[in-house]
C-alpha cells in the first residue's frame, strides 16, 4: 500500500510544453525544454537556430510551446537572442529571460562564432546547448560534440568519429562568463535549480544539457533517463558549475564512478568498439576526471 | 495573462486567414500521438508509492496527476517506456497494443 | 541647421533623427564612419539605442532580426563583402516582414580587394526582397533614411539605401539637417503588425509546408507592390515638411531628349553635367535617374524613359551572362510599351573607373550614331582599355 498520502513532486507543477509535439519517443531534447521552462517561467522568450526543435515544436500555425519562440537561421542563436534581448529591452521589457536554444550542431560549430561573440561581450542571454552529440535533425551526422568511438552517417564505423568530443565548457569559461554549468536530464533537480540561479545573473549564462537521443544512439527509447545517469556516473559527463571560468563546484559528487563500459553497452553507434578502443575511453575519461577534480580544488 | 490558444487543427482557408508572417496561432493538442505507439504503460496503483518520477520524466507530459495519482494520458502517450522503466517499485508495465 | 558632413556620416544622422532604437552593425571599409559616428552619438545619448558591436555582418543582421520582432526600430550599414555575408539573413528580414533598413556603401565585389564603386553588390540582392534606393548626394541619403524608416514600417518590409563608396561616401557637402521635432512629426514611433511579446506568446518563423508557404509570398509581393505608390506619397509629405523632393526617379530634361541616359547613384548627378554640356552644343539630351530600383517604377519608367528619341541606358554593374541589371529592367519594363524605341545598354565604371561628363558625352554619340536597337545581349563596354 502506498506509503504517502500526496505526490512528491520534487520540480514546479505548472507545464509550459503540452503534448502531441513531434519528438521522437524517449527523446532526451523535449525532457530538458521541459525541465528549463518549468524553471524559467512564462515570461520567457526561445531562440531556436535550425535544431531538432525547429520540427518538434510542429509546424506553422500550431506551437506545443507556451512561450514565445524566434525561429531564426542555423548559425545565429546567439546573435539573434543578443538582438531580441535589446530589442525588448528597448520597448520597455526588461523582464522577460531570453534564452537562445541551440543543439550541439548549433553551437559546437556553426554557431561557435556568434556564441562566442555573445559571450565576449556578456549579452544578457542564457545560451542552452541541448547536447545529442551529433545533428540529429538532418539524420544523424558528425558534430564536433560527437564523442571518440561513435557511429554516425558521416562516421561509419570502418571510419568512426577519431576526433575527441570539442570541450565546449573550456572554451566558454576562456571568456569568463559569470555563470556556467553543465547538466543532465536525468538530474531533474539539480537543472532546474541551476537554471533558477542563471535567471538571476545579469550577463551571458551557459548551460551544456547532456540530452540522449535514441534515434542517433541507436539505444532503446526507455533507457534515455538511464544513459543520462550513467553518463554522470562514469564521469563522462562531470555535472558542475563554474563562474567567470573560475570556481569551479561540482554538483553531483561521484565517489566510485562507474566503468565506462556500463554506458557504452547500452548503444548501438558504440557496439563496434574493441575492447582496447573502449579501454582508450575509459582512459580519457580518466584523465579529464583528475583534470576536472583538481580544478574543482583550487 | 496568456491567452488560452486553440487546441484544434487550424484551417487557413484563404489569404485573408493568414498572419503576414508563420506565426502561430494554436498549439500541437490537435495532433494525438497515442497513434505512435506499439506498447502502452499500465500502472498498478496498489503498489505506486506516489514518487512521482513517471511524472517527472515523460517527455510528451503524458502522465496527469489525478487526485494524488499518476493517471497515463493514451491519447498522447508514445509508448516511450521511460516511466516503466524509471518506476522505484517497478509497479509500471508496458503492454502490447491490442490492434 | 545646415552643416557639411560625408556621406556616410549623412547615413548616421537618418539613424539618429530615425530614433533607431537598436543597431548592429560591424566595420568595413567604405561604411566605418557611418558606425563611429553612430558609436559616438550613442556615448553621448544624443541617440537613445543600444549598440550590439557584433563580431560579422551575419551576426549583425541576425541581431537586428531579433530586436525587430521585438519591435524595437532597427539600423545598420555595411557595404559588399559584407552585404554578401549577410545574404541569407537579407532573404529572412524580407519574408519575415521585419522593416529593418540598411545603409549599404556600393562597392566591388573580390578579388582582388577593391575598395572602389560599383553596383555589384546591392544588385546581387535584389531578388531578397528588400527595397532598394540609389542616392545621389548626401543630403539625399539623410533624407532618404527617413523616408526608408516610414515606408519599411507601414509596409513591413526592409529597405537598403545604397551610396557610392569614396565618390559619395566620403565627399563632404553641404547638408540641411532637419529639426527633430518636425522629424518626429513625419515619422511617429514604430508600431510593429507582428510583435514577440511574453504577455501574448507565439512562435516566429516556423516549419512551413507547401500548403501555407505560398500564400506568404503572395501576401509579401502584394505589399511589395504597394510600394511605389507610398514611395511617392511619403516623397510628397517630406517635400511639404522640408522642402526637397524624393520621389521614384529624378528627372532632368527628359521632356524631349533626343537622347535619354538612365542612371542610377553619382553618376546620376555626373551625367546632368553632360546633358547641360550636350544642349549647349545642340544635343538634346536628358536625364533619368533611378532613385529606387526595388520596387522597380514601372509606370513611370514608361512613362519618362518611353518618350525619348533614343535611350542609353548606364550600367555600372554587371550580370555575367546576361548585361547590366539596369538595362534589362528598363527594357522588360518598356516590352510592349516603346517598341520601336531603340534602347542601348552601356557598362562603365566598375571596380570604381572613374564616369565623369566625359563618358556621359562619348555614350551620347554612340547611342546617337547607330542605326538599329541592340539586342539584349549587345553590350557596349565605355572605358575599357581594350
Amino acid at each position: 500500500m502506498s506509503k504517502e498520502k500526496t505526490m512528491r513532486l520534487t520540480l514546479p507543477v505548472e507545464e509550459y510544453m503540452g503534448p502531441g509535439h513531434l519528438a521522437c519517443q524517449g527523446c532526451g531534447a523535449t525532457l530538458a525544454m521541459r525541465f528549463v521552462l518549468k524553471a524559467l517561467g512564462p515570461k520567457t522568450a526561445l531562440c531556436f537556430p535550425a535544431c531538432c526543435w525547429s520540427v518538434i515544436d510542429g509546424p506553422f500555425p500550431h506551437s506545443a510551446l507556451e512561450v514565445s519562440i524566434f525561429h531564426c537561421a542555423f548559425e545565429t542563436a546567439a546573435a539573434s537572442a543578443s538582438g531580441l534581448k535589446a530589442g525588448l529591452e528597448m520597448t520597455g521589457d526588461t523582464e522577460t529571460t531570453v534564452v537562445a536554444w541551440a543543439g550541439d550542431g548549433g553551437t559546437f560549430d556553426i554557431g561557435i562564432q556568434a556564441l562566442s561573440g555573445a559571450a565576449e561581450r556578456n549579452e544578457d542571454i542564457i545560451y542552452v546547448c541541448y547536447d545529442n552529440e551529433a545533428y540529429m535533425n538532418t539524420g544523424i551526422q558528425r558534430s564536433s560534440a560527437t564523442p571518440y568511438g561513435a557511429w554516425t552517417t558521416t562516421t561509419p564505423v570502418k571510419h568512426f568519429k577519431s576526433r575527441p568530443k570539442k570541450d565546449i565548457d573550456a572554451i566558454l569559461a576562456a571568456h569568463r562568463v559569470p555563470y556556467q554549468a553543465t547538466a543532465s536530464i536525468a538530474y531533474p533537480e539539480d537543472l532546474v535549480k541551476k537554471v533558477k540561479k542563471a535567471k538571476d545573473v545579469r550577463g551571458t549564462r551557459f548551460l551544456h544539457i547532456y540530452a540522449p537521443c535514441p534515434a542517433g544512439w541507436k539505444s532503446r527509447p526507455e533507457d534515455t533517463v538511464k544513459l543520462a545517469r550513467l553518463v554522470v556516473q562514469t564521469g563522462i559527463f562531470p555535472l558542475f558549475e563554474m563562474e567567470f571560468g573560475e570556481k569551479c563546484a561540482l554538483s553531483i559528487k561521484v565517489k566510485d564512478r562507474k566503468p565506462v563500459k556500463d554506458y557504452i553497452r547500452l548503444q548501438g553507434r558504440f557496439r563496434h568498439l574493441t575492447e582496447e578502443e573502449i579501454q582508450h575511453i575509459q582512459d580519457d575519461t580518466d584523465a579529464r576526471w583528475a583534470r576536472l577534480m583538481k580544478l574543482c580544488e583550487a | 495573462m496568456t491567452k488560452k490558444k486553440s487546441q484544434e487543427k487550424i484551417n487557413l482557408a484563404s489569404v485573408s486567414d493568414f498572419p503576414m508572417m508563420p506565426m502561430s496561432l494554436g498549439t500541437m493538442h490537435y495532433n494525438r500521438t497515442g497513434s505512435w505507439r506499439n506498447i502502452k504503460p499500465v500502472i498498478e496503483l496498489e503498489k505506486c508509492i506516489r514518487c512521482g518520477i513517471c511524472w517527472k520524466f515523460c517527455p510528451d507530459v503524458s502522465i496527469l496527476i489525478q487526485d494524488e495519482f499518476p493517471v497515463v494520458d493514451y491519447v498522447y502517450c508514445k509508448g516511450c517506456g521511460i516511466c516503466a522503466e524509471e518506476c522505484p517499485t517497478k509497479c509500471i508495465t508496458m503492454v502490447e497494443e491490442e490492434k | 541647421m545646415k552643416k557639411v558632413i560625408m556621406g556616410n556620416h549623412a547615413l548616421s544622422w537618418g539613424a539618429q533623427l530615425g530614433r533607431a532604437q537598436v543597431i548592429a552593425a560591424y566595420p568595413i571599409t567604405p561604411q566605418t564612419q557611418v558606425v563611429e559616428l553612430l558609436s559616438e552619438m550613442c556615448a553621448n545619448k544624443t541617440l537613445d539605442a543600444k549598440f550590439i558591436k557584433v563580431e560579422s555582418e551575419h551576426s549583425a543582421m541576425a541581431a537586428l532580426l531579433g530586436a525587430s520582432i521585438a519591435g524595437a526600430r532597427t539600423f545598420t550599414a555595411t557595404s559588399a563583402h559584407g552585404l554578401a555575408l549577410m545574404h541569407e539573413l537579407l532573404h529572412w528580414a524580407a519574408i519575415g516582414r521585419l522593416p529593418v533598413v540598411m545603409g549599404n556603401i556600393n562597392r566591388a565585389m573580390a578579388p582582388g580587394w577593391s575598395i572602389w564603386t560599383d553596383q555589384n553588390d546591392s544588385l546581387s540582392q535584389r531578388d531578397t526582397g528588400w527595397m532598394q534606393y540609389y542616392c545621389g548626394s548626401n543630403q539625399e541619403v539623410l533624407d532618404t533614411t527617413l523616408q526608408a524608416f516610414k515606408v519599411s514600417e507601414a509596409l513591413s518590409l526592409p529597405s537598403m539605401i545604397m551610396l557610392d563608396a569614396f565618390a559619395l561616401s566620403h565627399t563632404y557637402e553641404v547638408v540641411d539637417i532637419p529639426d527633430q521635432g518636425e522629424v518626429d512629426k513625419y515619422l511617429p514611433p514604430f508600431q510593429p503588425k507582428l510583435r514577440l511579446s511574453s504577455a501574448d506568446p507565439h512562435a516566429f518563423g516556423g516549419l512551413t509546408s507547401p500548403e501555407h508557404y505560398f500564400e506568404l509570398r503572395y501576401m509579401q509581393q502584394k505589399d511589395m507592390e504597394l510600394a511605389p505608390a507610398l514611395i511617392e506619397k511619403t516623397g510628397q509629405e517630406y517635400e511639404k515638411a522640408f522642402g526637397r523632393k524624393l520621389g521614384l526617379i529624378d528627372d532632368y530634361q527628359c521632356q524631349d531628349a533626343e537622347v535619354l541616359f538612365v542612371t542610377s547613384g553619382t553618376a546620376g548627378y555626373t551625367a546632368r553635367v553632360a546633358v547641360d554640356e550636350l544642349r549647349r552644343e545642340g544635343v538634346k539630351a536628358g536625364n533619368c535617374r533611378l532613385r529606387v530600383f526595388r520596387p522597380f517604377p514601372f509606370a513611370k519608367v514608361r512613362e519618362v524613359v518611353g518618350r525619348a528619341g533614343r535611350v542609353a541606358v548606364v550600367d555600372r554593374n554587371m550580370s555575367f551572362g546576361h548585361h547590366g541589371i539596369f538595362y534589362q529592367e528598363v527594357k522588360s519594363a518598356l516590352y510592349g510599351h516603346a517598341d520601336g524605341l531603340p534602347v542601348f545598354g552601356y557598362v562603365a565604371g566598375l571596380g570604381g573607373r572613374d564616369i565623369t561628363p566625359e563618358t556621359f558625352k562619348d555614350i551620347a554619340r554612340d547611342a546617337l550614331s547607330r542605326k538599329k536597337t541592340a539586342t539584349a545581349e549587345e553590350i557596349v563596354w565605355i572605358g575599357v582599355k581594350k
